[in-house]
């Protein structure tokens, strides 16, 4: 296990034998351009393409539209918070603020618990042609969300459905149901791939650990409960993180979906929102919808990571 | 190696629960991981059904099985996509594999370079660019859609190639994961070894340190090739020229029209199958690399 402790060595550092010390300074100066060639081209794109847009949505949002007269030339002047305090009188935008939180609560946590259950029997020595399983449950992933909008719109709509026997009692497209069954389009796509990113870190446990737990005498569920599910935490963290983030970015679903059913607004979710006000046009407004967005994203991602890794080492 | 012992004397222990509800417990996890093949697999089933259908044929036949002439319709079907407004959806199709396939190429070769260089050197300000990087995680994609769009009309530069394609090429989740597997699968001493011989930095990582990074890099070039192939607000927001579309921006349109222009119906249905393909035979054919590399963004 030579290469273990070659690992240790903190990267960077001199090996002890080198003393040389123009040999050094000449490592240092190519290590250094070294990591700029390395550094550049990411940071580069970073600054020009992930920090320059949230500086400039800051600062268009900060900006109001003026016209002199009634038939004066627009021109944008700065207008403080005046945009944040429209998008704080904004209902609509709220409204749909609370049905992406509503939707998080309730389809994260089954997605996320579908995910860890079936990640569990994928390990444990229960299954047969686990390989097919695997494939099957994660092909949904490879279907971008606009077109499992178009494929589960068509298996919902009350004519064309194989299921019509179904769908022409419930209408999955009306107002009280259509948030659910964007739900289930997203937990079909995502489930599987939840599920491989737990499984992979259950295959990383040692196995030693089960079969010390089995001599004892604990059952499947046992160590499933006892031993897996704590050991993949970090992993369920990361999964839910990620499901937040998507939760609150959800756009290509419902907007498809608008097709096949009129009870999904033009704002019906954040970024629906953000996409109409833009197309009015009204930037500053939808630039403001744009950070506060963002910001709420951060936030909520920042604090969900912080609560979980406290509950974790407690 | 202990392992090797244990396993001999391991199922001796549980027999004593008996074998019946072990077969209890093995029928209900596969009967759990059966019915829940059925929930993810039908849509595609139906997908793959429908689309050897005419139009007429969508409602009146049984949806989940094949007319006695699928197959002539299915070609009837695909060479009617692919005429349709002179070959549009191919140049979609084309789009889109140039949009996530050059973007996930050249954006997974920056990504590795600069978490490698995170996780390889001491500099100045590593730990500032790594925090800044892991912020960049957190920000929704989405919501820099619109500001691009802002910054790419004050260049000219929206309803161009320019404005899908740049963006995509950063991705600070790729340099996250490069960082994690650059330090657990390219010894420093090995680095050591390539100065040593007179190996420049930048030629050893090209040469040594990218092939042990192998699986890593195509676990983040797999996944930033989906995440473009199945961005939506951005080429919403950012093209006009339909002939610019990347395919689900394409096939959006085309769903959207349905109530005016019937016929689009067969061709949205079948055109989704065709753009769900390349992703199921990239996922497949590289399945060892993702499968054991997936695991690496939770390590820490």
């Amino acid at each position: 296990m030579a290469t273990l402790d070659q690992a240790q060595n903190p990267p960077g550092t001199n090996p002890p034998g080198n003393k040389n010390s123009r040999l050094v300074s000449n490592k240092r100066r190519s290590t250094r351009k070294a990591v700029a060639v390395f550094v550049a081209p990411f940071a580069v794109l970073f600054i020009l393409f992930y920090a320059a847009p949230i500086i400039f949505a800051i600062i268009q949002s900060l900006l109001v539209v003026e016209r002199e007269g009634t038939f004066g030339a627009p021109q944008q002047v700065f207008g403080g918070l005046s945009q944040y305090a429209l998008v704080f009188q904004d209902q609509a935008f709220w409204a749909s603020v609370g049905r992406v939180l509503l939707f998080g609560v309730v389809q994260v946590p089954i997605m996320l618990g579908m995910a860890l259950l079936f990640a569990l029997l994928l390990d444990s020595p229960l299954l047969k042609g686990k390989k097919f399983f695997r494939l099957a449950f994660f092909a949904p992933y490879a279907v971008p969300g606009v077109i499992a909008a178009i494929m589960w719109g068509f298996l919902y709509s009350p004519s064309l459905s194989p299921f019509s026997a179904v769908t022409s009692e419930i209408n999955f497209l009306d107002g009280s149901l259509v948030l659910w069954s964007i739900a289930n389009i997203v937990t079909w796509v995502y489930v599987g791939y939840n599920m491989l990113i737990i499984y992979a870190s259950l295959l990383a446990i040692p196995t030693e650990i089960y079969e010390a737990a089995r001599l004892d005498g604990a059952s499947n569920a046992q160590i499933a409960w006892r031993i897996k599910i704590p050991l993949v935490t970090p992993a369920i963290i990361l999964t839910g993180v990620f499901s937040i983030i998507g939760t609150l970015q959800l756009l290509a679903e419902p907007q498809t979906l608008r097709s096949f059913s009129s009870a999904i607004s033009s704002t019906y979710t954040p970024n629906l929102a953000v996409y109409t006000t833009a197309s009015i046009p009204n930037y500053n407004l939808a630039a403001a919808f744009s950070v506060v967005l963002a910001i709420a994203t951060f936030i909520l991602s920042f604090v969900f990571l912080k609560a979980t890794q406290r509950k974790v080492s407690q | 190696m202990t392992t090797a012992a244990v396993p001999q004397s391991a199922p001796e222990k549980p027999r004593s629960r008996g074998p019946r509800q072990s077969i209890m417990s093995r029928s209900a996890a596969m009967l759990i991981m059966g019915v829940f093949t059925l929930y993810f697999l039908t849509p595609i089933w139906w997908l793959l059904v429908t689309s050897t259908k005419s139009g007429g044929d969508i409602t009146g036949t049984s949806a989940l099985w094949f007319t006695p002439d699928s197959v002539a319709t299915f070609f009837t079907n695909i060479t009617g996509l692919f005429a349709y407004e002179n070959g549009l959806f191919v140049k979609w199709l084309l789009n889109s594999a140039l949009y996530a396939g050059v973007g996930a190429f050249l954006g997974t070769i920056i990504a590795a370079m600069c978490g490698y260089a995170l996780s390889k050197y001491e500099f100045k300000g590593r730990e500032a660019i790594f925090n800044v990087v892991l912020s960049g995680v957190l920000v929704p994609a989405t919501a820099l859609a619109l500001p691009l769009f802002l910054i790419f009309s004050e260049v000219n530069l929206t309803n161009t190639y320019w404005a899908v394609f740049l963006p995509s090429l950063v991705s600070p989740f790729g340099v996250y994961l490069a960082r994690i597997y650059a330090a657990a699968s390219v010894p420093g001493e090995l680095l050591e070894a390539a100065r040593l011989d007179g190996s420049g930095e930048v030629r050893t990582f090209f040469t040594v340190s990218s092939r042990l990074m192998a699986p890593a890099l195509v676990t983040i070039f797999l996944f930033q090739f989906v995440t473009i192939w199945n961005n939506f607000f951005l080429p919403l927001i950012m093209l006009r020229d339909q002939a610019l579309f990347p395919v689900t921006l394409g096939l959006y349109a085309w769903n959207s029209q349905i109530s005016q222009i019937p016929e689009l119906r067969t061709f949205v249905i079948i055109g989704a199958l065709v753009s769900i393909l390349p992703l199921i035979i990239a996922f497949l054919g590289l399945q060892r690399f993702w499968s054991s590399g997936l695991g690496a963004g939770s390590v820490k």
